[in-house]
Formats: structure tokens, C-alpha cells, sequence
């Protein structure tokens, strides 16, 4: 696809994504209602959510982003709900920052508990504001009327009708919203127009067909690395061979035989552009480099959970205590417990991220695949030195993203070389740009201890972690400090330090939970840092606390399912427990049952765990080679209480996708490196789950909560995942796993 | 730099390119058809896979001079037999996530199927086995290849 820069061949250009433009041979509707014009983009203009086309169709302005899981057509079912429109004449445009306001990006599965909300706010102020506007020129009370598909009529008098085309088709509402100040995901508006009762309710709950996925399939829509724009060169980074290392000298004849081969170098950040991609390829692998002397003396991944335990701390947290915790602790008969390890986790996109940049003399154009394109674009323009509203952001499908992955560096990249070079600039990584060079889910130790009185009571509880900030490097790209290109670049760096606590219900007579960080293993341009991977710290925070109930119940002789129900004091808790539980035929033990046949062992664990308003219990249940070590998730059963469900399907496709890449963490996943540099690089030194270790089934039971707010889903069943299998595990062998990935490996030293 | 005629998708191309350029780059860039994806360059994903003469092939590794006469077909390209069955049945499967692999996966089965016509599970999974996705779509995946044998 080529692009130029006027709206409309770049609206043509994200043609798939945004099908609605005018028809042609329309012609300017009667209505005169609204302003001619689509008032600037502000949160408190209803038009920066919602507009009418001139055929009555709507589009709906989300400033968060779908990732592939269908949370814009639940975007999509709400504004529809709202607006009393079948759900096909609502078209939601994501991803421009010319276009929707700030809603934070994909982010913390807000998508529709934060974004579509205020996208749902928007649409009943519309349909309150049409109606009014009805009412005056039908001359009935707004009271007896009422709306069927996009026409407002009399209840009374079906004939006595003005559609929203009629009304205001083809303009825009130029209506004041209250709004709550905030930006990013706090974002929240609120007009006269009531939303909805549930009960009325005809397109949430229902599963209307996917609108990206044949444009995918059919191979139609133009992803991030499609993206051309004229005159555009090709750009590859030279990452250097030992973390932390700069280029000292770059011997420009090594890259002479290669047609208009440019160097690019600003003090620690070296690249190559070329007007052919694949000569910049060339170029990047010929380019001879004198790098400086670096010595980052990593611990290596063994040496890494050693390194945490003595680290200083750097900064430390807690949850507020309930009870007194010593004095619990001090009238214990007994206490158990237990540390359990979880390694550097890489996102490893599909591949590696890809950003276009376009200075032209009025302001900059970035293209990218990142979940929060609205805040790379700022980072964009932090780098080119331009006000934040001179910079549009446009996103295209990228190759996967689970949170802050390398997206937001390759938009920083594109931007440095842009200036440089005065040209438009498209970069790709290379595979070891996504799986080494990303930034990571944080490594961690974690240690919990339980108080029992004499007949095996649990009295207290402290959770406490030790490990790296998922914070080294903000999840917002907004900031060049945040990127590598910036870090490389030398301007001063603002991490923040920062981990997080279990989030349950379980009830104890005292509990404290707290964490330490420590400080990064490179300061600057870390192929380390630590930040947001989806469920940010999420799974290994509770890959330890459920693996330490699991330890807690069977130690006191207890069933781990009952030990839960009995503990836990949220009523929705124990129900998706209990609801998981009754699914997978649950087996009551109050010791490993080692169900083993020839050299196969079986086993059934359960783990549980809330996230932002939604709970989760998932049932494993395993089968360990006892020979070879190696672990098939066989099956699952997921229990999900997200409130009211907008779209059962995609809910389903979400946890799906959920369990099996938490499987993968579970059993694969693992950065290597060593004292100079990550050695994982690629699919075969950092293996993800491949489809012959696929569960055979996936069972769902979605417990509906339709007067519950709906909360998230994108993350929240990867929470328990691990401590599901490591749970299942223990169940199967005897042997209880306390670091994480659970490979052939660790599984037979733990059998031996 | 050689001059190579590649026949995709029905039509003959001419381009001037290195001779052992990866086909991958031919495609996308040369070519401007771009549902072969850029995932790995190492043969390890699948995300750039093109069907030449009905057998899946990784354009990463594949040097452009290779292919001679061979019809590569790209997912925009397909119009009958399985792989037309596959693509149905990813749609009614509504398999993708973020869909950059869905190339290797689409295409390694639609050749999996002429040979396998009635394949069981564990066929299934065997014969697709190496490709990635890491959206986790697996099990989507798994119920399209079986839908699309059924066709
Ligand atoms: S890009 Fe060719 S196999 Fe990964
Ligand atoms: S759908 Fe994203 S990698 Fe497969």
C-alpha cells in the first residue's frame, strides 16, 4: 500500500479497517442538526466518540485498541445496544490519533471495561440528544417516543418517524459531555442521555461474526510492515554484542558494495538505511563494528534468583495488613513455608515490531503496530522536538502484542533515523530484536509462610516478593527515556520502581503482603529491562500464592478445593472455584494421588485468582512423562466471572488464547543469558508451546453477571495458569515444582 | 543483480534482484504482494510461507533464483481446492488473532489435506507441527483444519 498524506487516500488506506466512508452519490442530507464540520478532537465533545454518516450508519471513535481478540466488536455491540441499531451499522475506528481521543491504548483489559463504557456514555447521549432533536420536529413528547433501528418514531404512531440520517446524518454533534479529566485509561464521560437497563438489552451477549478476520485471512488487510510510503527507505539496527557495549568506530567500507547504503550513528545508537530492504539487511550483516569495552556482568538465568535474594532494595510495598501479623505468627503451632521462582519472560511477537515515520513540514506521521499508539506517537514527538497534536499516530495490525513489547522502541528508532536523515523511514527488527531485545516480564522470588495452630488452621499469611520493577521501562511509549533508541542515546532515565500483590479473598485472622524490588542488571539500554508482559506480574505473583495454598491445604490434610471454598470470603470467588471444580469432575485429595499408567502420570490441579473485578478459576489437568520429564496440559476448564458478558464468543476465543499462551510461559518460557547478554534469539534457544503440546480440550464455563459492570478478560486467565499445571503436577508425581518453567528438565531433577 | 521472472498468483513478474535474495523480499518488496509475513528469517515460524506448485515453502530462506518456473501462490491468490477449503473454514472458525501467522499454518495444511484428505487429530497436529503462533490460536486452529477436511 502506498500512502499519501491527505486524509482521504489514508482513510482509503486503512479501507479494510474502515469500510463505512461515504458512498458514492450521496448527497447532503436535509438535516441541520449539529455542525457542518467534525469539531477538533477533546473528550468533552460527544462527536470525538460518536458521529452519524449521512446513511444513518455510525462510527464510533475508540481511543483504546483491539489486539486481535474482538474487544472492538464488543465495542461495537455496545454503542449499537445504546443506539438501538442493528451491530453491523456500527463501524468502531481504533488506533488514530487523528481520529479518537486518548483512551489509554489496549491496557490492562480496559478495553471495554474502561473504553467501551465511555464509548456506551457517548452513544446514549447521542441517542438522548436525537430524540430530543425528534421531539421538536415530530412535535411529540420526547417521553412517547421511542427508537427501532436507527428511526425515531411515536410509540403511538409507528408513521411519525425521522431516522438518524434524517436527523442529523452527515453532520456532527457538537455536544458538550461532563468529563472526568483524565486521560488514558481513567478516562470516563457521562452526558443526560440514561444508558440502558439490562433487561432490555439485544445486542450484548450476542456473538456477531468477526470483522478482521477474513480481511486476515483473505490476506486483504495491510499490516504495520506493509506500510509504504513515497520515497521511503529501509532501516535495520545494529544491536550490539555484549549488553551495554557502543560503537567505537564503524568501518564504512565494509558496507561499500551496497547501492545507497546509509550509516546512522548518534552516540550509543547505530543503524543502516538503504532505499531496498534487503540491502539494509545486507548492510546490517556486513557492517563491521569496534564496540566498547562492556562488562555487565550479568548473573546469568541460573544465577539470577540468587542475585535477586542478595540485592539490595531498591524499593518496597505493601498491601495493608489485616490483623496483627506478628502476634499471629508469634501463637502459631506451626509455620510452613515455601519460595518459589519465576524467570525473565520475553514477548516474543510473532515478529519483530516495525514503525514508519513521515516528517513532513506541517508534522509527523508514525505508523505503528503498538497497543498505545496515541502514546507513541508523543514519544515520536518528544523525539522530533514537536508539539504532541503535530504528530498523528495511525495504527496498523502488527505481529502480536502482550503489553509493552518492542513496538514502542521501533517507532522511537523510526523517528531518530527519520530526522537524521530527512527521509521517511520504515524499520523491522530482526528475529533477535523481538525475543532478545524487547523488554521483559520481570524475574522474581517469592516467598510465603502460613501460621497454623495446632489442628492445622491457617492463622496468617505473608506473601512476599523480591524482584525486578515491570516498571524499568513505562508501558506508555510516550517518552524517549522509555526506549532503547533514547537510552542509547544518553538522556537520563526515569524508572519507576514498582511490584504488585495477590489479588484473592482469602480470609485469615491476619495477612500481609508486601514486595521489594531491586535494582535493574544494566542501567541503560538493558536487553533486560523489566516491563509490562501480559498480566504484568500477574502469573508469577500467583503462580506462588496458589502453589502455597495448594502446599497449605495438603499440608493441614485438606482438599484444595475445599480449602479455598473455606477460605475465601468473596461469594464470586467460590463461585467460579466451585463452578471449575464441578466442570472438570474434580477429585477430591488430601494428598498426591499419582495416578500413574506405564510411564505416564496424571494428574488435576486447581488455581484461582482475581484481576481488576474479574475472577478465575482454572482446573489442569496433566500428564507427566515420567522418563522423558515432559508435560502435556491436557485439559482445562476455565470458571470466568468478568460481570455482564457483551460477546460470549470472543470471551471464549480470549480465554482460549489466555490458556494456551500461559501454558507456553508455564512450560517453555525462560530468557537465557549469561554474563554478557541474552542468549535466547530466536524460536529455538526461546521455544514456545508448539501445537502437538496443545490441551486436547478448552472448556469455558462463562458465568454471566449481567447486573455486574463488565471488567476484563485479556489477561485475567493467564493469571492462574501455572500454578494450575504446577498444581496438577504435584498431583501427578509428588513432586512439587517452585520455579518455573516447569521443562523436561526440572521436572525429572525434581523426580530424581 | 540477475533478472528473474517469478509467476505468482496467476500473473508473470519480472524483477532484477541479487540471486540469493530470499524469495520473501521479491514478494513484499519488489512484487508489493505482501501476505508473506516476516517472522523469523530463520525457517522456524512459517509466518512467510507461499505455496510454490501446491507445496508450502518458507520465502525466508528460499532464494529467489530457486524457484524458476515454480507457481507460487500467496493467501491473496487462493481460489480452489483445499486451499480454498482451509481459508472457508478459518473464516467460519473466525481462527486469527493478530494473524501474522497465519500464513504457515493456512497453507502447510491446504498441503497436508490433498495428501491427508481424512486426517485424525493427531495427524493434524503432526503434520503442522514447527509453525508458531503466539496469539495462542491453536486450538481454533486445530477445529479449521478439521472443518476444512470435511468439506
Ligand atoms: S519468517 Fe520464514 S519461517 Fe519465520
Ligand atoms: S494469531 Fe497472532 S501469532 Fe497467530
Amino acid at each position: 500500500m502506498n500512502i499519501a498524506s491527505n486524509r482521504r487516500s489514508f482513510l482509503a488506506g486503512l479501507g479494510a479497517l474502515t469500510i463505512s466512508v461515504a458512498l458514492p452519490g450521496q448527497k447532503a442530507r436535509a438535516a441541520s442538526f449539529g455542525v457542518e464540520k467534525r469539531p477538533p478532537l477533546d473528550p468533552k465533545n460527544l462527536s470525538s466518540y460518536i458521529t452519524i454518516n449521512a446513511d444513518g450508519s455510525v462510527h464510533a471513535y475508540w481511543g483504546k485498541m483491539d489486539m486481535g481478540q474482538g474487544t472492538d466488536l464488543g465495542v461495537a455491540q455496545m454503542v449499537a445496544e445504546e443506539l438501538d441499531l442493528p451491530v453491523d451499522r456500527v463501524q468502531v475506528l481504533q488506533g488514530d490519533s487523528g481520529t479518537s481521543v486518548n483512551q489509554g491504548g489496549a491496557s490492562g483489559s480496559t478495553g471495554i471495561q474502561n473504553g467501551g463504557v465511555t464509548l456506551a456514555s457517548a452513544a446514549a447521549e447521542a441517542r438522548y440528544q436525537l430524540i430530543e432533536l425528534a421531539s421538536r420536529q415530530l412535535n411529540v413528547p420526547a417521553a412517547d417516543l421511542t427508537v427501532t433501528n436507527g428511526v425515531v418514531h411515536a410509540k403511538a404512531d409507528p408513521a411519525r418517524k425521522a431516522s438518524y440520517a434524517d436527523l442529523i446524518g452527515g453532520r456532527f454533534f457538537d455536544t458538550q459531555l461532563e468529563w472526568n479529566g483524565q486521560m488514558g485509561n481513567g478516562l470516563f464521560v457521562k452526558g443526560k442521555g440514561q444508558r440502558k437497563a439490562v433487561s432490555e438489552y439485544k445486542v450484548i451477549g450476542t456473538s456477531p461474526a468477526r470483522r478482521d478476520s477474513p480481511m486476515k485471512i483473505l490476506g486483504t488487510v495491510d499490516y504495520v510492515t506493509d506500510i509504504k510510503v513515497p520515497g521511503m527507505v529501509h532501516a535495520r539496527v545494529i544491536r550490539p554484542p555484549v549488553a551495554g557495549a557502543v560503537p567505537t568506530a564503524v568501518d564504512e567500507a565494509s558496507v561499500k558494495g551496497i547501492p545507497g547504503v546509509q550509516i546512522v550513528r548518534e552516540k550509543g545508537f547505530l543503524a543502516v538505511v538503504a532505499p531496498r530492504e534487503y540491502d539494509a539487511v545486507k548492510a546490517m550483516k556486513a557492517l563491521k563494528v569496534t564496540w566498547s569495552d562492556s562488562k555487565p556482568n550479568f548473573p546469568g538465568d541460573k544465577g539470577v534468583y540468587d542475585h535477586i535474594r542478595k540485592a539490595p532494595v531498591l524499593a518496597k510495598g505493601a498491601a495493608k495488613d489485616e490483623g496483627d501479623v506478628e502476634a499471629t505468627f508469634a501463637s502459631a503451632a506451626r509455620v510452613i513455608e515455601a519460595t518459589y521462582e519465576w524467570p525473565f519472560q520475553s514477548h516474543a511477537s510473532m515478529g519483530p515490531a516495525c514503525a514508519v515515520v513521515q516528517i513532513t513540514p506541517e508534522g509527523a506521521t508514525l505508523w505503528t503496530g503498538s497497543q498505545k499508539p496515541h502514546f507513541a506517537g508523543d514519544g515520536v514527538a518528544d523525539i522530533l522536538g514537536l508539539p504532541k497534536d503535530k504528530v498523528r499516530a495511525i495504527w496498523a495490525p502488527g505481529p502480536g502484542s502482550y503489553g509493552r513489547n518492542d513496538a514502542g522502541d521501533a517507532a522511537a528508532e523510526a523517528a531518530v533515523i527519520a530526522k537524521m536523515i530527512g527521509k521517511p523511514v520504515r524499520v523491522i527488527g530482526t528475529r533477535a530484536d523481538g525475543t532478545a531485545w524487547d523488554p521483559k516480564g520481570p524475574a522474581s522470588v517469592h516467598t510465603v509462610r502460613a501460621a497454623l495452630d495446632k489442628d492445622g488452621k491457617v492463622l496468617a499469611q505473608h506473601f512476599h516478593s523480591k524482584g525486578f520493577s515491570r516498571l524499568d521501562v513505562s508501558s506508555n511509549e510516550s517518552a524517549i527515556h522509555d526506549t532503547l533508541v533514547g537510552q542509547q542515546m544518553d538522556v537520563p532515565l526515569k524508572p519507576t520502581h514498582i511490584f504488585a500483590t495477590p489479588e484473592e479473598s482469602y480470609r485469615f485472622t491476619a495477612k500481609r503482603k508486601s514486595w521489594e524490588t531491586v535494582p535493574p542488571l544494566l542501567e541503560r539500554a538493558s536487553p533486560l529491562r523489566g516491563a509490562h508482559l501480559r498480566d504484568p506480574l500477574g502469573p508469577q505473583i500467583h503462580f506462588a500464592s496458589e502453589c502455597f495454598i495448594d502446599e497449605t491445604a495438603l499440608a493441614t490434610n485438606q482438599d484444595p478445593v475445599d480449602f479455598r471454598l473455606q477460605y475465601l470470603r468473596d461469594p464470586r470467588d467460590q463461585a467460579v472455584v466451585k463452578a471449575a471444580a464441578e466442570k472438570a469432575g474434580w477429585r477430591k485429595r488430601t494428598s498426591a494421588r499419582k495416578q500413574v499408567n506405564g510411564d505416564i502420570a496424571s494428574g488435576q490441579g486447581i488455581a484461582y485468582a482475581q484481576r481488576n473485578g474479574t475472577r478465575v478459576a482454572v482446573v489442569a489437568e496433566v500428564e507427566v512423562n515420567m522418563k522423558t520429564g515432559k508435560v502435556w496440559g491436557r485439559r482445562f476448564v476455565v470458571a470466568h466471572d468478568s460481570g455482564l458478558i457483551i460477546n460470549p464468543k470472543q470471551l471464549i476465543a480470549t480465554v482460549e488464547g489466555n490458556v494456551v499462551q500461559g501454558l507456553s510461559r508455564a512450560l517453555w518460557e525462560e530468557v537465557k543469558f549469561d554474563a554478557n547478554n541474552v542468549t535466547s534469539v530466536d524460536w529455538e534457544t526461546y521455544p514456545i508451546l508448539d501445537i502437538t503440546e496443545a490441551p486436547e480440550s478448552i472448556e469455558c464455563v462463562l458465568i454471566d453477571m449481567p447486573n455486574v459492570a463488565p471488567t476484563g478478560a485479556g489477561e485475567a486467565s493467564m493469571r492462574p495458569l501455572a500454578a494450575a499445571v504446577g498444581n496438577a503436577i504435584y498431583d501427578a508425581t509428588g513432586v512439587r515444582l517452585r520455579q518455573a518453567p516447569f521443562t523436561p528438565d526440572r521436572v525429572r531433577a525434581g523426580m530424581a | 543483480m540477475a533478472k528473474i521472472e517469478l509467476s505468482v498468483n496467476g500473473k508473470t513478474h519480472a524483477i532484477e534482484a541479487d540471486a540469493d535474495m530470499p524469495l520473501l523480499y521479491a514478494l513484499r518488496g519488489d512484487l508489493g504482494l505482501n501476505n508473506p509475513k516476516f517472522g523469523c528469517g530463520l525457517a522456524q515460524c512459517g509466518a512467510c510461507t507461499v505455496l510454490v506448485d501446491g507445496q508450502p515453502v518458507r520465502s525466508c530462506i528460499t532464494p529467489v533464483d530457486s524457484v524458476g518456473a515454480g507457481k507460487i501462490t500467496t493467501l491473496a491468490g487462493i481460489s480452489e481446492g483445499k486451499a480454498k477449503k482451509v481459508q472457508d473454514a478459518f473464516i467460519a472458525e473466525e481462527v486469527p488473532q493478530c494473524g501474522y501467522c497465519l500464513n504457515g499454518w493456512m497453507l502447510t495444511a491446504a498441503a497436508f489435506l490433498e495428501t491427508t484428505p481424512k486426517p485424525n487429530d493427531a495427524q493434524i497436529r503432526e503434520a503442522l507441527t514447527g509453525l508458531k503462533c503466539r496469539c495462542g490460536t491453536h486450538m481454533a486452529i486445530i477445529r479449521a483444519v478439521k472443518r476444512a477436511a470435511l468439506a
